[in-house]
This record gives C-alpha cells, sequence and structure tokens, in this order.
C-alpha cells in the first residue's frame, strides 16, 4: 500500500487480526472532571476522561477540559465513587419549589402592604 | 468534527418488547422538549440507534483526523502549523467526549475501537479520500467543517442529554476550525495564478464527497419517523444538504471559485437549491470499504492500538473496575 503521507510508508502497516483486539478496561477506568473557572468558583462537572489512576486522570483533564477557556483548577474522582439519587425520583424535590413551602422563602413574607396601611391610617394622628 | 451521513439500523418494530406505559411516558418527556439522562429507561431501539449514531460520530472525529494530520508535517508556516496542530488535537477531544457520551448507553470503549477495526462500525465517508494538496486541507477545515457544524448544531438540540453536553462543547471549538479553514482557502484563493488553480482543483476533487457528507437523499431513507420522533434525528439529511448549500456556495462563489456541477444553482422561486445528484453507488462502495483510503485509515488506527500498548499496559494497576461514566 503507498500512502500520500511519506511517514506512513515508512511504517510496517499491521493486519487487522480481527475479533477482539482491545480487552475490556485496556483503556483503563472513567474519572468524572470538576472545572473551576476562576478562584472562589464552585467546581462544575464538565464530563469525563478514562484513566487509570488519579494522576493520570488530571492530566488527561487537563488536556481534555483546560484547553481553552479560564480555569484553575480541575478536580477528577471515580466515576464509580460517585452517589446520585435516580432522575425517577425527582418528584421528591418538589416541595422545595411549591407553593406550599413559601414559609421558608423570603417571598413568603410581605410587609410593604401593611406599612402603607398603617402609615395611611396614622397620618392624621401624627400630624 | 464531523458526523455527517449517519447509517442507522433497520428499526425492529416487533422485536422489541418495550412496556408500553413506559414507553409513552418517555414520548411525553421528549415531546415536552425534556433530555433524557443515562440511567432513564429508554426504549430498547432508542438506546440502539443512540449508540450507533454517537459511536460513528466519535469514530468519524478520530478517523478524520488523520487525512488533515498527515499534513501537519508539510503545513506552511510556522502559524499554520501550531493551528492544524490545534485542530487535530481538538478533533481528538472531539472523539474521547463522544466515546464517553457512548459509554453511557453500555457500550465500551475497548468494544466501540474494535468494531471499527473490524469494519463492523462505520465512519464519516470523507475520511476515505486523501488530503492529496496543502489546499485540500483548506478544502477539509473550511467545507468539511462548516458540513460538520451543521450537523453537530443539528443534533445537539436532540433527546439525549450526555450527547448534547459533548455537542455543546464541540461546536464551541468547531468555530475555530471553520474560521482557520477559511483564512487558509482564501489566502489560496486571492494568491498566485499557481495557488488558485490548486485550490480549484481540490475543490473539484471533493465536491463529491462533500455532496454525499450529509447521507442519501431522503426519499431514500424510510426509518427516520420514529427517529425523528425519538429526537434522535432532528433533521433530514436533504434539508441539512440544502442549508449547507445555501451558506457556503456563495462563499466560494465570490471568491470566483467554481463548483464542479453546472446544474448547481439557487431556484429563486422554491428558495431551494438546485443539484445533480451525487453518484450514490460511489456513496455505498466508500462506506462498504472500497474506497480510496478505507483501508489505511484502519491499519494506521490498528497501528496507534498496537503501538499505545505497551504504555497502557505499564500504567496499569491492579485494580481496575469497569464503571460506566454518569453524566
Ligand atoms: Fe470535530
Ligand atoms: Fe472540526
Amino acid at each position: 500500500m503507498s500512502s500520500l503521507d511519506p511517514r506512513i510508508n515508512r511504517l510496517e502497516l499491521p493486519q487487522i487480526p480481527g475479533g477482539e483486539i482491545l480487552k475490556n478496561q485496556e483503556h483503563w477506568i472513567t474519572y468524572e472532571v470538576f472545572h473551576i473557572k476562576k478562584r472562589g468558583d464552585h467546581p462544575v462537572h464538565v464530563g469525563c476522561v478514562h484513566a487509570p489512576h488519579p494522576d493520570l486522570a488530571l492530566v488527561f483533564a487537563k488536556e481534555q477540559y483546560g484547553r481553552r477557556l479560564a480555569c484553575v483548577s480541575l478536580w477528577v474522582c471515580k466515576s464509580s465513587d460517585i452517589h446520585a439519587f435516580s432522575m425517577e425520583d425527582e418528584d421528591m424535590f418538589y416541595s422545595a419549589v411549591s407553593d406550599e413551602k413559601k414559609y421558608r422563602d423570603a417571598s413568603g413574607f410581605k410587609v410593604r402592604d401593611k406599612i402603607n396601611k398603617f402609615k395611611k391610617g396614622n397620618s392624621d394622628a401624627l400630624v | 468534527m464531523y458526523g455527517g451521513g449517519y447509517i442507522f439500523d433497520k428499526l425492529q418494530d416487533n422485536q422489541v418488547n418495550d412496556d408500553p406505559e413506559k414507553l409513552l411516558l418517555f414520548e411525553e418527556r421528549i415531546a415536552r422538549g425534556e433530555k433524557i439522562e443515562p440511567r432513564d429507561w429508554m426504549p430498547f431501539d432508542y438506546r440502539r440507534q443512540l449508540i450507533r449514531l454517537i459511536e460513528q460520530h466519535a469514530h468519524s472525529e478520530i478517523i478524520g483526523a488523520l487525512p488533515e494530520g498527515t499534513w501537519i508535517t508539510r503545513a506552511p508556516g510556522f502559524k499554520r502549523k501550531l493551528a492544524l496542530i490545534a485542530k487535530v488535537q481538538d478533533e481528538i477531544g472531539h472523539g474521547q467526549l463522544l466515546y464517553s457520551a457512548a459509554e453511557t448507553l453500555g457500550k465500551s470503549r475497548e468494544n466501540m475501537i474494535n468494531d471499527l477495526l473490524n469494519g463492523k462500525s462505520k465512519y464519516s465517508n470523507v475520511f476515505n479520500y486523501p488530503a492529496e494538496t496543502w489546499a485540500d486541507v483548506t478544502v477539509i477545515g473550511f467545507l468539511i467543517d462548516a458540513g460538520a457544524i451543521i450537523n453537530q448544531i443539528t443534533n445537539s438540540k436532540g433527546s439525549y442529554a450526555p450527547y448534547c453536553r459533548a455537542l455543546e462543547r464541540i461546536c464551541y471549538e468547531e468555530s475555530f476550525h471553520l474560521k482557520q479553514g477559511h483564512e487558509g482557502l482564501v489566502f489560496l484563493a486571492t494568491g498566485t495564478f499557481v495557488q488558485r488553480e490548486m485550490l480549484q482543483d481540490a475543490l473539484n476533487r471533493w465536491w463529491e464527497p462533500i455532496m454525499h457528507f450529509f447521507g442519501p437523499p431522503d426519499k431514500a431513507s424510510v426509518h427516520s419517523e420514529k427517529l425523528m420522533k425519538w429526537k434522535v434525528k432532528m433533521a433530514s439529511n436533504d434539508d441539512m444538504r440544502q442549508e449547507f448549500l445555501n451558506t457556503y456556495v456563495p462563499k466560494i462563489w465570490e471568491l470566483g471559485l467554481t463548483l464542479p456541477d453546472p446544474k448547481l444553482k439557487k431556484n429563486t422561486e422554491t428558495n431551494k437549491w438546485e443539484y445533480t445528484e451525487p453518484n450514490w453507488e460511489t456513496f455505498w462502495q466508500v462506506i462498504n470499504g472500497n474506497g480510496p483510503c478505507n483501508k489505511e485509515r484502519l491499519k494506521v488506527r490498528m497501528w496507534a492500538e498496537e503501538h499505545g500498548r505497551w504504555v497502557r499496559d505499564a500504567l496499569k494497576t491492579n485494580q481496575l473496575t469497569q464503571s460506566v461514566p454518569l453524566a
């Protein structure tokens, strides 16, 4: 086979053996990556990398997620070390945003109307 | 880059016993515009088609880096060399992001690479053509990346969350690819006679693969209705091809260059572009392994796996247990 790329012509290109060429986990395991954009920011999940251990996961994370845009640090952790609720249970978080829990929220407390009414009712007396 | 002309499996309606109640909830969720996450229930066929789609896209990024990668050592000038290295690195990064997105659906990266090397998985057909001159690199960087951007922006509005997230990152980087491709192409187009000739020759050779890029005409594909409903396929092949022609043909013509299709023109009444259908027989020939570079591409990929193996082995630790990316 002759290629337009002289470097490829210098290689001894292999035959492709067929069947299972890569064994599972030959590309290691996955680490989840968290990106910190600037000092003071929360780390934000941006994706994952394949790596054999955390040190190399950080190296790959830098290549993959720190190549462009501001970044001051990255975190990695094994995908299998993350514990999460199932999204199927998302309804259990509903009460947090429902109107029934207004008493947890600043918007659940109204005073301006009362103050205005009070001022109006007393305006004569105050003079 | 790159994911035009996906080949989907035949949908198999009867073989799957998806729970009809769950299917209904799933379809309602998609109709509401909500995204599907990896741990959600999903129909068998949705999972299967998405793995196929995202995997093909990932392979296209990796194989797509090869025709351009061969030009790194010969790129004219230092700035162009640096830009090409950066672009090729981006493409490999896109492959990584997409493999991870496909892995959330349950197929390991190793199995995807095995299927690529064994010829079972496809990748975008354009990468089975050689980049003969530097002008080819500018045509690839401008027009093939342009096609890829149309495709990827369209897909990023789909229903599968990990794929959408990956595409968002990817599209951001593609804008640089497009710009550097355009600059390279304009440089040749506004250069000497020989430079223009070289560019015109590249355009002539790449036009058919570019017309193939978005896949066969809609009338030839019969399986897309369910995929559209599930927001796996977001636009028809012909619609994306129209969008491409509408945006980019004028950018070639304004440079006084031509495209090798005498019928190519915009119909001012229908607002649609008219063109000669490319030879779809050639398209299928190339997809099935008989293009000018299919064998070289896979062998070079195989070489890389073989020669990287000792490094991967050396870094291997004892306690690796497989896990699936979370999001
Ligand atoms: Fe890309
Ligand atoms: Fe690209």
